[in-house]
């Protein structure tokens, strides 16, 4: 089985990349010499069978746990001993699998978090945080291009959860990241919603570089320009959504799963 | 007196006394250890069985053996009941629920065994089989202490078998490691923690009956008593037996050690030993993952 | 500067929600008007009303790293007992004794223990972190008994000599009208003080982080900073209420840094509510008036009931006092209004 070669867009840098990164829990490889390389806006999925390392990996980019061997970089700068709130000051935000909201405050308050923190508004002590104008401004726009403006003065718990899994993105592009990992992003969200998580990530921002993981192969198939699969912690194929789609080792792999090509 | 000898003697006591520590803080490592809980109500249940213990050597003629037995089992049954009934409402709550439903607990055992029986300390009139010294010509030996060590190390390697050999010891190991996981196997996790609470009591019942003798008897034991069996335990790692029997040796030791040497500094130097320790390993000697 | 979008958004209803959220309500002037009428029509009851105006102070600065950065602390005696050692000391030794100055100085040695316990306890969590909270305490008040010869020992320092306030109002331990007032004064500084950081950014980081640790990592807060931040300066506070108490009491001993006033601040917190400002003032108002009478004519009997009330509130009613009327005036609105949204809260 051959990959094909990494063919760089532009010639230009990647902005992410990874140089044989591993990760071991005990006896356990759960990432394996990942050579993985992303570039400026670029649409990248990350596909595999469940227990691939496909949520180890994004934890690795995101900076929540160390590797055990290997390199992270960020624009060719080494960030490898750079630690995750460092990491989300350089350019790099995440959603999680599963929702990570503070759910007793409303929708405005959890992106207002993120945007103050951004903001360096965060530790100030003796204004209230209401009259801080350009944060509030800020996130109200991001709710209004979400439209989540409706529910912003609600509390996440009593959205249902297909809005609430809106909320987590609006959340991270509170922080504009230049590299955006979505964790499963439609994941736990009823078919009936699901659209409107499509329709935010199709108008996610060009210049964000996304990554995407995820099972659904329509997603897949409609968002990535790119797409890599991982089997049992390493890399096991790169290419265009067709090489993809015709690779045959690849359909092995996920024998049993009925998709397109 | 030769020194070595007075070390010796001294080592003893320290070592009993850490029997005693050992005993009653199994079960609260356990209780940490498996689900979590802070139960700072443990005290109280070594307290309870200190009394009945007393009670049924003192008032109901009953031999030391038996009062130990009888003490373990009817503190084991009114854990039961408050485990049911109260416990296991919060498993998943916040930790202040916790500590705010075991501090109640614990001031309505001190305040109901102050009605009861008064506020003065219990005396335990120890068997005239186990007073005394055993004399071996050049040192004699505090019988009691012999008996403390012995009963502990019983108990100890008891425990250990039911640890490594038993499959509810297994299990017990498993869901202390990882209690999601050991959930996903099919274990019933709230039978486990039932028996274990139950034993764990029990076993803090011996330990107060078993320590009257020196550590006294009065309703104050549970608060007086607390910060050191949270330090064997946070000491010894949450939840590992051998832990919290090393941590109980080594707190008993040199406190007895202290006592002599040091008597002004002495608590303040555990103290200080504990927080130096918990800020290396967070997770105890011998725990596991950090909590 | 930032180009200015359309300044529609910001009279968006949820926005503006957010923008008044800090705004003093009528019912806040109330227990302000309770303790000037205390002053004015219950002048026997002053020293009951100081010492609870002080442990209002205290649970507040509990309330401020339990209540919303979400520390669960049993040692928070430690900076109460310190700030009141540094006022007692400093004055037995002839040092020091004016008070309001006696006051900062206090704050600062309470602070300095906070920041030096925070930077090192805070990296841990959870169990292990409630453990050194309680060892640290306990090696205060052992460390104090040690240095007896500074603090009295377990007698600890009586007589306590502090200056008239302003040179002119004298503390007089028998009709303590000017500790009140005095009391009254700082209380109401600090109470100012930590409103004022709960509605700003920094609290609601808090907040956040009490909410959701990980999520505030993954926004990039620094986490730990910021809550040994909040600890140093609710230690600052805690020092403050020691310094007062030992100021009005003209009275240290080990009691300031005992389990027993730790455990007790905890409960008044629990009673009140925590995380609602005012739980403090409703806390220590139901604790000290029910202890006041019942803690002395039945001592064992007002234990029982006090560990039964927390069986409850533990169970039934975990956010105190404050929770179960939060939760009513909720129920009544729904269904006078029919509405299903649930109103922002005192938060």
């Amino acid at each position: 089985m051959t990959t094909p070669p990494e063919a760089p867009r532009d010639a230009t840098a990647p902005l992410l990349e990874t140089r044989r990164l591993c990760r071991n829990f005990g006896a356990l490889a759960a990432a394996r010499d990942i050579d993985f390389r992303m570039y400026a806006g670029a649409r990248h999925a990350l596909i595999g069978p469940n227990g691939a390392g496909k949520t180890t990996f994004v934890n690795l980019l995101s900076g929540r746990i160390r590797p055990s061997a290997g390199r992270v970089l960020l624009k060719g700068t080494d960030i490898t001993r750079v630690a995750q709130a460092e990491r989300v000051k350089l350019g790099i935000a995440r959603t999680f699998q599963i929702n990570q909201l503070f759910r007793g405050l409303t929708v405005l308050e959890n992106v207002y978090l993120a945007v103050a923190e951004r903001l360096g508004a965060a530790p100030s002590m003796l204004r209230p945080a209401g009259r801080r104008r350009d944060v509030v401004e800020e996130s109200m726009h991001l709710l209004d291009t979400l439209k989540l403006a409706d529910d912003a003065g609600h509390r996440v718990s009593e959205l249902p959860y297909g809005r609430q899994r809106l909320v987590e993105l609006a959340v991270t592009l509170g922080l504009t990241p230049q590299v955006l990992l979505l964790d499963e992003p439609a994941a736990g969200v009823p078919s009936a919603e699901s659209h409107i998580i499509l329709a935010a990530i199709a108008a996610l921002p060009r210049h964000i570089a996304v990554l995407i993981i995820d099972h659904d192969m329509d997603l897949v198939f409609r968002f990535a320009e790119r797409i890599t699969v991982m089997v049992g912690g390493t890399v096991f194929a790169s290419g265009s959504p067709r090489e993809i789609g015709a690779d045959p080792d690849v359909r092995a792999v996920y024998l049993g799963q009925a998709h397109r090509g | 007196m030769i020194f070595g000898v007075d070390v010796a003697s001294m080592l003893l006591g320290g070592v009993a006394a850490g029997m005693v520590l050992f005993i009653v803080s199994v079960g609260l490592s356990l209780t940490m250890g498996l689900m979590g809980f802070v139960n700072l109500a443990h005290g109280g249940f070594a307290m309870l069985g200190g009394y009945v213990i007393v009670q049924a050597m003192n008032h109901w003629g009953m031999g030391f053996a038996v009062a130990l037995v009888l003490g373990f089992v009817i503190t084991a049954a009114v854990s039961v009941v408050l485990e049911r009934l109260l416990y296991s409402r919060l498993y998943r709550a916040a930790e202040l629920d916790q500590v705010l439903l075991t501090v109640g607990l614990v001031f309505v055992m001190i305040a109901s065994v102050t009605l009861l029986l008064g506020p003065e300390n219990q005396p335990l009139r120890l068997p005239l089989a186990l007073q005394g010294q055993i004399d071996l010509g050049i040192v004699k030996y505090r019988t009691y202490s012999i008996v403390l060590i012995a009963t502990g190390l019983l108990l100890a390697a008891g425990l250990w078998l039911a640890f490594e050999r038993t499959q509810i010891g297994a299990q017990i190991r498993a869901a202390v490691d990882n209690r999601r996981m050991a959930e996903s196997l099919g274990i019933n996790i709230a039978r486990l923690f039932t028996i274990t609470f139950a034993a764990g009591s029990g076993l803090a019942a011996l330990g107060g009956g078993l320590g009257a003798e020196f550590l006294g008897l009065d309703p104050q034991y549970p608060l007086k008593y607390l910060v050191y069996f949270l330090i064997v335990v946070a000491v010894g790692g949450l939840g590992r037996v051998t832990g919290v029997f090393y941590a109980a040796l080594l707190i008993g030791v040199l406190d007895f050690v202290l006592k002599k040497y040091l008597p002004q500094g002495g608590t303040a130097f555990i103290y200080g030993f504990t927080i130096l320790l918990l800020l290396w390993r967070p997770q105890g000697l011998f725990g596991g993952q950090a909590r | 500067m930032t180009p200015a979008p359309p300044s529609g958004v910001l009279n968006r209803p949820a926005a503006l929600v957010l923008a008044g959220r800090h705004r003093i309500r009528l019912w806040e002037t109330v227990p302000w008007t309770l303790a000037i009428a205390l002053y004015v029509a219950f002048p026997k009851y002053l020293a009951f009303g100081t010492e609870l105006l002080i442990t209002i102070l205290f649970a507040l600065s509990l309330d401020l790293v339990l209540g919303y950065a979400g520390i669960v602390t049993l040692g928070h005696a430690a900076f109460f007992g310190a700030g009141a050692y540094t006022v007692g000391i400093l004055a037995k030794q002839g040092l020091w004794s004016e008070p309001i100055t006696g006051l900062l100085l206090a704050a600062a040695m309470a602070a300095a223990v906070g920041l030096g316990s925070g930077l090192v306890l805070l990296r841990t969590r959870g169990l292990t972190l409630l453990m050194l909270t309680l060892c640290t305490m306990a090696l205060l008040e052992e460390a104090a008994n040690l240095a007896h010869v500074y603090t009295g020992g377990f007698d600890g320092l009586d007589s306590v000599p502090i200056t008239p306030l302003f040179g002119r109002f004298e503390f007089n331990p028998l009709y303590p009208t000017t500790q009140y007032l005095y009391v009254l004064a700082v209380l109401f500084a600090c109470f100012a003080f930590v409103r004022t950081l709960v509605y700003s950014p920094f609290g609601q980081s808090l907040t956040g982080i009490r909410e959701n640790l990980l999520r505030m990592r993954a926004v990039g807060a620094p986490v730990r900073t910021r809550l040994v931040l909040c600890y140093t300066l609710s230690a600052a506070i805690a020092g403050i209420a020691g310094g007062i108490w030992a100021q009005a009491n003209a009275y240290v001993n080990l009691g300031t840094l005992g389990l027993d006033r730790a455990a007790t601040v905890l409960i008044i917190l629990a009673l009140g509510g925590h995380g609602r400002l005012y739980g403090a003032f409703i806390g220590a108002a139901a604790y000290m008036s029910l202890s006041h009478f019942l803690s002395k004519v039945y001592p064992t009997g007002w234990q029982l009931g006090l560990g039964l009330l927390l069986v409850v509130i533990a169970l039934f009613a975990n956010n105190g006092i404050l929770g179960v009327v939060e939760t009513l005036a909720h129920t009544l609105r729904r269904r006078r209004t029919g509405t299903p949204a649930s109103p922002p809260g005192l938060r």
